[in-house]
């Protein structure tokens, strides 16, 4: 196939082949940055919990009037005992916070004691000895809790217990040789002794202003005896969940009625919370995703109708041509070079364009660089569709009789 | 001239059914483009409203560092105050009207034993809180100076709630429990719930439920009630063991408010702030030079980002889909009023001139506008339906299509497409009479 003649003949439809080009690297910029960003709120929705996700709900306990921290204290382990003896619940435990909740206590952790600033941020979970075994985690490296160790504690309380566990992120982060169990750290209430590592806990918030110290917990062996709420954390048999987070509310009101469970997120699976926590990422996906296919479909529409109006424009050429001994395979031929040239220019400006609009979305949102996969994964599809969306046209051109060369128009 | 116009419509109508195909791409395209952008336009507008219009200069957030260079976010304060602060604030009383506020979750006790108890969320804060916010009332009125002072159990409640308690009577005076304590109703608000709630920022409420209770501030205190929303220690660790200590510590969770009226007085309390800093510095408590803000509304929901970023970034990639569409147009016009050189070279063969040209495919292009708005004004309503996909429910729910959102639908189909027609317009008035009589 010779280029030549063909470029000379866009000289001639300077302004069309402009417009397609334009279209196509418009198309590219946009549909190459949102396929980017659907890629990341994806990888975002994919970090594992480390939780047993499927058999675990949580219920939001607020208790109503006035009590003192000891009665609160006292009621809360009525409670543990009235959710433990539901059928097809396997464990119990309670925390001031749990993974993906959106928000809670965080707090700074120091090697040294007198340490100007934080060596990390990290989530404080509360918890007792039924912590682990509840959410399922796994304990890699010290002991966990002994029930002796728990201590009840009020929010305005120092933060100060003998003994911690972290997590293997925060573990890494602080002693990184891999030795953190007998370790002294820093809290805010003083010096305490990590006793166990557990490997994969996630952070109650997944936003970005937490992406700092995500992973990183520290998991303190405290029941958290306030009125404002406390979170009772269910695993359940496989297959018990749903009949277990119906039991569950109102076991607690039949044994103490003067509290408040609210009817709309106070029960909560574990598939609700996820969904909950990623809704912006889920969302943002969803809205890349329905633009890309539309300015897709957009793009192809137009390359279809131009090429239509071409092929119309040029029939008497076409028909010239046959009579002169081409065939249906040059004319077809013909078409698709065309507009693989125009697609090629396009593409070319389209991926400077892409650049850009990278640039400017990562200093104004600071997302992150676009990566030359996208680029390339970008001009394939466009390059495609553009053969795709001339196909049509291009048949019927080659289907023009030779007739035609001796019709006037 | 007006009949012209017409004629030239009505052209356009009957050039529209000619081309089938072509017309049915532009039209689709334009909608698409047109509904994409009302949509997430739609959202932008429900999130970066001004939620006070007819206050927002005159309300002023205070901020004061009381962390310091080494402790800080970036230079910046931190957006909220400790009791110390917030109280010399109120002591001070620099500004016409001032206002505390932190947010409260206090449990109601229905009278009736077999009703459940149920949580209702709101704010302790000033008298001044109803003015300064030109809270409405729908029975009775916020509570005054008397009785912050006499830390007074007195409570003002939402409409939602007085129906809720008493079937929507007038409740003033009458009395209700919460968290086992008894307070006298003042005021029932209206339906009231400014969005983004520019007060409440702090607590990451600009989009929560609408409040349904507020309390003395004074009172809260005295009866140590603890915030239900944020608290914001930094990393020094001055934070206190127990309630007293914690409302002398560091950390910060009350949101100041003050009204001031003029720039005078603007200038005026910032000179005071700075002042105050300085007190503190020489007390001891501050080691570092004053680093204090006063940020009215506008600015100060900037710098609380109100606007989730999600809805500037989709925006943007909308505005930019729409500008393909009409490239798309611009070409798909093209091509279709080329299409007819034969026909305009006749037309100008019989003496129309270039300004007739213009008219009539200008006119031609409105209708196609006007077709691509009216499918674009069916995509966006179908697109509103669907928003709750792709925002959080609580923003999605903010976002609606009302009469002006309509206008400007249509008004951007047709203004969108006739500025797109412009070129192909252009090409089609060049069309030579002469040249094309010859070539037939």
């Amino acid at each position: 196939m010779q280029i030549k003649p063909i470029l000379s003949a866009l000289r001639r439809h300077k302004a069309g082949t402009f417009l397609i080009a334009m279209q196509i690297a418009l198309t590219l910029a946009i549909v190459c940055n949102a396929l980017f960003i659907i890629q990341q709120r994806l990888a975002h929705l994919a970090e594992p919990s480390g939780l047993d996700e499927p058999n675990i709900f949580v219920i939001q306990n607020e208790w109503v009037g006035a009590s003192t921290p000891e009665q609160l204290d006292a009621k809360m382990r009525e409670d543990l005992g009235v959710l433990r003896a539901l059928p097809g619940v396997q464990d119990v435990t309670l925390s001031n916070s749990y993974p993906l909740r959106g928000g809670g206590w965080d707090d700074g952790v120091k090697l040294t004691a007198d340490q100007v600033q934080d060596t990390t941020g990290a989530t404080i979970y509360f918890a007792d000895e039924r912590f682990i075994d509840t959410l399922g985690l796994k304990l890699i490296a010290g002991r966990n809790f002994r029930a002796e160790e728990i201590t009840p504690m009020n929010v305005r309380d120092r933060l100060g217990p003998p003994v911690v566990m972290v997590t293997k992120a925060l573990a890494d982060k602080l002693f990184p040789a891999g030795d953190a169990v007998g370790k002294t750290i820093y809290l805010v209430g003083g010096p305490t002794t990590i006793v166990g590592v557990v490997d994969l806990l996630q952070a109650q918030s997944v936003d970005r202003w937490a992406q700092s110290f995500a992973y990183r917990s520290v998991i303190v062996p405290k029941r958290l005896a306030i009125s404002l709420g406390v979170f009772y954390i269910v695993r359940t048999q496989p297959g018990q969940l749903d009949a277990a987070m119906r039991a569950a509310p109102k076991a607690l009101f039949a044994h103490n009625p003067r509290r408040v469970i609210n009817d709309e997120d106070g029960v909560l699976s574990f598939k609700e919370v996820r969904a909950k926590a990623y809704e912006r990422d889920r969302g943002m996906a969803i809205l890349m995703g329905l633009i890309c296919v539309t300015l897709l479909a957009i793009t192809a529409a137009g390359i279809v109708g131009l090429t239509s109006f071409w092929v119309g424009q040029r029939r008497k050429q076409i028909g010239v041509r046959r009579a002169l001994g081409a065939t249906r395979q040059d004319i077809l031929e013909y078409f698709l070079t065309e507009n693989l040239l125009i697609s090629c220019g396009g593409a070319l400006f389209g991926v400077l364009l892409a650049v850009a609009i990278n640039l400017w979305l990562v200093t104004r949102f600071e997302l992150h660089r676009l990566s030359l996969v996208y680029l390339l994964m970008g001009v394939v599809i466009l390059l495609l569709l553009g053969q795709g969306a001339v196909l049509a046209p291009a048949m019927r051109a080659s289907r023009v009789s030779p007739v035609e060369a001796t019709r006037s128009v | 001239m007006s009949g012209m116009f017409v004629h030239n419509l009505r052209l356009g109508v009957a050039s529209l059914r000619r081309n089938p195909l072509l017309t049915t791409l532009m039209i689709m395209s334009i909608g698409v483009g047109v509904a994409a952008s009302m949509v997430t336009y739609a959202v932008f507008r429900a999130v970066s409203g001004d939620p006070i219009p007819e206050k927002s200069a005159q309300l002023f957030a205070p901020q004061i560092d009381n962390r310091g260079p080494q402790y800080n976010h970036h230079g910046e304060p931190p957006d909220a105050l400790n009791y110390t602060d917030a109280m010399a604030l109120m002591r001070a009383h620099k500004a016409p009207r001032q206002t505390l506020l932190f947010q409260v979750g206090l449990s109601v006790m229905p009278d009736d034993p077999h009703k459940m108890p149920f949580k209702a969320l709101g704010y302790a804060t000033y008298g001044d809180f109803f003015t300064m916010f030109d809270v409405p009332f729908q029975y009775g009125s916020g509570w005054g100076a008397e009785e912050d002072d006499a830390r007074d159990a007195v409570v003002v409640i939402s409409r939602s709630l007085n129906k809720k308690l008493f079937g929507g009577e007038n409740s003033v005076g009458r009395r209700i429990n919460l968290d086992d304590r008894q307070y006298r109703i003042v005021g029932v608000t209206e339906n009231w719930d400014p969005k983004p709630r520019f007060f409440d920022m702090f607590s990451g409420n600009a989009y929560a439920m609408p409040s349904q209770v507020y309390i003395p501030f004074t009172h809260a205190v005295a009866q140590k009630i603890d915030s239900y929303g944020n608290n914001n220690c930094g990393m020094d660790g001055k934070r206190g063991e127990d309630w007293d200590s914690w409302l002398r510590g560091e950390c910060v969770w009350i949101s100041p408010w003050v009204e001031l009226d003029t720039p005078e007085q603007v200038q005026a309390y910032r000179q005071f702030l700075d002042g105050y800093a300085q007190e503190q510095r020489r007390a001891g408590r501050f080691n570092w030079a004053p680093n204090n803000r006063l940020r009215d509304v506008p600015a100060w929901l900037d710098s609380e980002h109100a606007v989730p970023p999600e809805s500037r970034i989709s925006l943007s990639l909308a505005l930019g889909f729409l500008v393909i569409c009409l490239v798309n147009t611009i070409g798909l016009l093209l091509a279709k009023f080329m299409r007819r050189a034969p026909e305009i070279g006749v037309r100008r063969a019989l003496g129309a001139s270039r300004a007739d040209i213009y008219r009539q495919f200008l006119a031609e292009a409105g209708m196609v506008g006007l077709a691509g708005g009216l499918l674009g004004l069916v995509l966006t309503a179908l697109g509103m339906l669907g928003i709750g996909l792709v925002f959080e429910p609580q923003i999605a729910k903010l976002a609606h299509l009302d009469f002006a959102l309509v206008l400007l639908t249509l008004l951007l189909a047709v203004t969108a497409t006739v500025l797109a027609a412009f070129y192909p317009t252009w090409r089609a008035a060049q069309v030579q009479p002469a040249w094309q009589l010859k070539s037939n």
